[in-house]
């Protein structure tokens, strides 16, 4: 597995039909054998890329480069892309051999080697002896995985997968992520993921690309999109936080205060580029504003606040908190849930906190 | 309410049973009078015969009327399936400028009355100043089928999600492999049953074939038509009872194909 240099590139590529701009101006680059997924809202133009990579939407503007390869004038059956639907698509007057078998059919591999490279692809979906079956008599998933197997066995330059999982039921979805993950680190395999969901977006990628109106928001690791949102909407739209407008109020050299609208002052850390007196909002996420008993802890940023109401989440519990400032917490629970009324104290490290500035776009690093 | 026993729904029961006599009474009649020995029959039956159906055997007229018939339904269903096809793709899968049009004008001779659809041929015929033919009568039957087909094909063409298609696309196959192997296969319920509404729609026509039909030439119908003129000859009720067969045991045998062909499909 050879990272670095990329498969597939896109240079300001811009997509739409019918008059309509889908895409507009996209930048992307995928390393060889990583895993990217392109996460947003239904409507945020990530199936469009999709599309436009395998070669089902042509490009208005801009280039479309697999290996090195510029690719917008080249039909989708030359592009040597595997490509995995939502809703499997197997074709169902075949069986699975047949299936499985087509696109090497027009790839000139002759009949041994055809049998040998299904057996194979079936072992590593892990569904071997489902040759002479149709697609009929399989369950969801079992089809999900032989369109997996029929996409992988070509050896695709690149592994198009568009909502793959979402057409399954929870739990076989869950199985399925894990087995995706490692079906792709096993064939190192360059894979571009297409997904609303976005635990299934930081589970599985190296690289999570978050889309809105057609546009690229943040691209970066997991942990990084997550912990550094670039944009109020990336914030917004990935995992729960609490989005407190304020004033900055004192600059020092390792970070920032911010005197909240809804009441009290906070510390950040990374206020590097923060102008004294600009208008801010502040970025906690729901699951690092700590709640405990009262008087429990020191430091900065402590707020003394009251349960406003509880939802019990299993291992976790979700708080609204009112009093010094109001916030949505998630926690584990530890001991014991806190219930509706309980005094309770709630902690917030500075490193934790992200401010935007009035256009939205995350400030300083 | 009283449920079965209401006197409500017995009179529905037995207006059923009537109906259904009304419509079917005549045909078992026909069917029954052909196995019946006697010239001029009626009921009751003096026996059973395979006589009149030996007859029509011997009668050039009917054979050859009948190889007529079976030679235009045939030609009708083959040019009609091909064009059928072809035309739901256009429609379906494609974009193009005029389509709800050229949609509309496909579908439009089975809108229009056939008495004028026969006597526009005819007319248009004149003006190119040709005689009648039976290449005519072939394409005139073409023109009466071909809409059939269409919605039938492009009925189930819709119901065909293009994800297959794309999936084809997607591995290697070009357009036409992805048609041959993809699309025309799950199409086939489809075309069969396309193939058979052609046939049995031309093979049944009498009004448009009576206008068309070249001097000299009778398909089945005409021939029962004008045999009918002449005397009510027993010979007439075989004849009936023969197209009986073939325009219900067709589209019979086609259905079982298509159910056979159509396995696994969802």
């Amino acid at each position: 597995m050879t990272q670095g240099e990329p498969t597939v590139e896109l240079r300001r590529v811009t997509l739409g039909y019918g008059g309509f701009i889908a895409v507009k101006d996209v930048d992307l680059t995928v390393p060889t054998g990583t895993f990217v997924t392109l996460l947003g809202p239904s409507g945020c133009g990530k199936t469009t890329i999709l599309r436009a990579i395998a070669g089902l939407v042509p490009a208005l503007g801009g280039e479309i480069i697999i290996k090195g390869r510029r690719v917008n004038d080249v039909p989708i059956h030359k592009r040597n892309i595997g490509l995995v639907f939502q809703n499997y698509a197997l074709f169902p007057h075949k069986t699975v051999f047949d299936n499985v078998a087509f696109g090497l059919k027009y790839r000139g591999v002759d009949k041994a080697a055809i049998e040998k490279r299904v057996k194979r692809a079936l072992d590593v979906v892990r569904l071997p002896g489902v040759e002479s079956k149709l697609p009929s008599e399989l369950s969801g998933g079992q089809q999900q995985r032989i369109a997996l197997a029929r996409a992988v066995v070509i050896e695709p330059d690149v592994l198009l997968l568009d909502e793959p999982l979402s057409a399954l039921d929870a739990n076989l979805r869950e199985e399925m992520r894990v087995e995706l993950k490692s079906i792709q680190r096993t064939l190192g395999i360059t894979t571009i993921f297409v997904t609303h969901d976005q635990e299934e977006a930081l589970a599985l990628s190296d690289c999570v690309v978050v889309m809105d109106h057609g546009r690229i928001e943040q691209a970066g690791a997991p942990e990084e999109v997550y912990r550094w949102p670039a944009s109020r909407f990336v914030a917004d739209f990935l995992g729960q936080s609490n989005l407190l407008p304020g004033q900055i109020i004192d600059v020092a050299n390792s970070g920032a205060t911010v005197r909240l609208s809804g009441g009290g002052e906070i510390l950040v850390r990374n206020g590097a580029g923060a102008q004294l007196g600009q208008a801010v909002e502040t970025v906690i996420r729901a699951h690092r504003v700590m709640v405990r008993p009262p008087g429990h802890e020191t430091g900065p940023n402590l707020f003394d606040g009251r349960v406003q109401s509880v939802a019990y989440l299993g291992g976790m519990a979700a708080y609204v908190i009112e009093g010094e400032i109001g916030v949505h917490a998630i926690n584990t629970i530890d001991r014991q849930i806190f219930r509706e009324g309980d005094r309770v104290q709630v902690s917030i490290a500075p490193e934790d906190c992200v401010l935007l500035d009035d256009k939205g776009l995350r400030i300083g690093h | 309410m009283n449920g079965q026993g209401g006197w409500g729904w017995r009179a529905v029961k037995a207006f059923t049973v009537l109906v259904y006599l009304f419509m079917f009474a005549p045909i078992a009649v026909t069917v029954l009078l052909s196995f019946n020995p006697a010239q001029f029959g009626g009921f009751p039956m003096e026996g059973v015969t395979l006589r009149w159906f030996w007859e029509l055997a011997a009668n050039d007229m009917v054979l050859r009327a009948l190889r007529t018939s079976l030679l235009i339904g045939a030609l009708s269903a083959l040019i009609c399936t091909l064009l059928g096809i072809l035309a739901a793709m256009a429609l379906v899968r494609y974009e193009f400028r005029g389509k709800e049009w050229i949609n509309t004008l496909l579908i439009s001779p089975v809108l229009i009355p056939e008495t004028v659809l026969a006597v526009g041929l005819l007319l248009f015929l004149r003006w190119l100043e040709q005689p009648r033919s039976l290449v005519l009568l072939l394409l005139g039957h073409v023109m009466l089928t071909l809409p059939f087909v269409v919605l039938v094909v492009q009925a189930r063409l819709i119901g065909i999600k293009r994800v297959y298609e794309e999936a084809a696309l997607s591995l290697g196959a070009n357009r036409f492999q992805t048609f041959r192997e993809v699309t025309l296969p799950l199409l086939m319920p489809a075309v069969l049953a396309g193939i058979l509404l052609a046939f049995t729609i031309s093979f049944d026509n009498v009004t448009a074939t009576m206008f068309w039909r070249p001097a000299g030439v009778e398909t089945m119908p005409t021939q029962i038509f004008s045999m009918l003129r002449n005397s009510i000859s027993p010979e007439i009720n075989a004849l009936g009872t023969l197209m009986i067969v073939v325009t219900v045991g067709l589209p019979v045998i086609g259905a079982a194909l298509a159910r056979y062909v159509g396995r696994g499909q969802r």
